[in-house]
């Protein structure tokens, strides 16, 4: 069975690590909130200003003037800290910021990422993913495999505009998890299910297999 | 010292058309909705728009789009508003994407009286074109520039007569840095007091930024996502 939204979530979570600062982007990984592990301390990092998201308010308690970068009302935890937005980009291109996780429309086998743009068809802008992906160590995409078309997004090379050259580190799908390495897309773990024909059969770019593939554990 | 307006149609009195704008916020938070109504109002246009986003059809910048008084608009998110996609698309409206972060600091950099920077944002992609790159580290660098502009327009939560301003959580976002940037800076705050009721040690934007401040009304705040849980 092909991963859910929520399980690619999931998978990402595991890789959170006590201390981390962490900015997620909108959809998919806008989830990874809901799984960040027990035991471990994370703070999560909102480029409108807000380092600390907490959950979302209960009804009746919605604050206009406290939202995420995804502009949905949100609450803060304790040890929370705002600052305007140069200095949250500050942070950012600093390095300050341990992982990015982010959705795309493409992924190149060298971690080039395609995000903000289809050419006559959709342009809202970047955003805040040029910087982000500029300057992140540790970049994770989440996304579905296949676009709407079924056409694979893990491709040789992106052909929608470009948000970033050699960024991207570890992509996750519903399909599996991929490394990006000299030799492409390397498949570690495979969705519990899922084969490798069929990751191969969706998989556009150069793709490798992992000595020691997995089956992903959730 | 005369910083103080009666509201914001005194304080834009002197705003013609094709001038050069920043306006404060992020989404539909912390926007000046006061001094944005009354542009609106006055009716002036061929507005360059600085703002990180657009509004949506029925407010915020949208409002002035609806009434074509931008020609052309500088930003880094314009999802959520149908009208701006119509007049993109066709060609009546000006669009220049600008990534996030570089917004903010193109802000910052007129405010601390530094021309121009180095940032790895965009570089590689159709941001960088015409831009000079320059190598630092082994790492590829996009030269951006400081924005010039006639005025900003901000929101803060408090303000004193002196100028001084506290923003409000997330409602902070641009507004600081746009506060420094403008060769005038407006400044509509919900609650304005005297001088010398502020703590300075909390002061977010210090006075000498900002030229002329007013006590807003009827802030309507709208909220773009209202996202909640319920109760266990």
């Amino acid at each position: 069975m092909a991963l859910t939204k929520e399980q690619i979530a999931q998978r990402i979570a595991q890789e959170l690590q006590d201390g981390y600062y962490v900015n997620l982007g909108i959809g998919i990984p806008t989830l990874v909130a809901n799984y960040i592990p027990e035991g471990i301390e994370v703070v999560l990092q909102s480029e409108n200003g807000l380092l600390g998201i907490g959950p979302f308010p209960y009804e009746g308690e919605e604050d206009a003037d406290l939202i995420n970068a995804g502009k949905q009302t949100v609450t803060t935890i304790k040890g929370s800290a705002f600052f305007d937005s140069a200095m949250s980009f500050g942070m950012i291109r600093a390095g300050k910021v341990h992982l990015t996780v982010l959705g795309a429309m493409e992924v190149s086998d060298n971690g080039d990422i395609a995000s903000w743009k289809i050419p006559g068809k959709m342009v809202k802008g970047m955003g805040g993913a040029m910087d982000l992906v500029a300057s992140a160590k540790n970049i994770i995409v989440a996304m579905q495999h296949t676009n709407k078309a079924g056409e694979s997004k893990l491709l040789k090379k992106c052909t929608l505009p470009i948000t970033g050259l050699a960024c991207v580190r570890k992509i996750v799908t519903e399909l599996g998890f991929f490394n990006i390495t000299e030799q492409g897309f390397e498949l570690v773990e495979l969705a519990p299910g899922v084969t490798v024909e069929e990751v191969k059969s969706k998989t556009e770019g150069r793709l490798v297999i992992a000595p020691n593939l997995k089956v992903m554990q959730l | 010292m005369k910083k103080v307006y009666k509201n914001a149609q005194e304080a834009i009195a002197d705003i013609e058309s094709g001038t050069t704008l920043m306006l404060g916020g992020f989404g539909l938070c912390g926007l000046p909705e006061n001094c944005i109504a009354a542009l609106v109002q006055k009716g002036v246009n061929n507005l360059t728009c600085i703002s990180n986003n657009a509004g949506v059809d029925d407010f915020g910048i949208g409002l002035m789009l609806q009434k074509r008084q931008v020609k052309k608009m500088i930003a880094s998110y314009v999802g959520e508003n149908a009208e701006f996609e119509r007049q993109l698309l066709s060609g009546e409206l000006e669009v220049e994407l600008v990534p996030q972060g570089t917004l903010a600091t193109r802000c910052m950099a007129a405010g601390y009286g530094i021309p121009a920077f180095f940032t790895p944002a965009g570089v590689g992609t159709e941001v960088a074109e015409g831009k000079e790159v320059r190598e630092f580290d082994g790492k590829k660098y996009l030269m951006e520039h400081a924005f010039k502009a006639d005025f900003a327009i901000v929101k803060a939560w408090k303000g004193d007569t002196h100028g001084n301003l506290i923003y409000k959580e997330t409602a902070r976002n641009f507004n600081p840095v746009m506060a420094m940037a403008g060769t005038i800076t407006i400044a509509e705050v919900e609650e304005l007091v005297p001088a010398g009721e502020l703590n300075p040690d909390i002061i977010h934007t210090p006075g000498i930024y900002v030229h002329r401040i007013f006590q807003g009304t009827n802030y309507e705040k709208r909220i773009e996502q209202r996202t909640t849980r319920k109760r266990d």
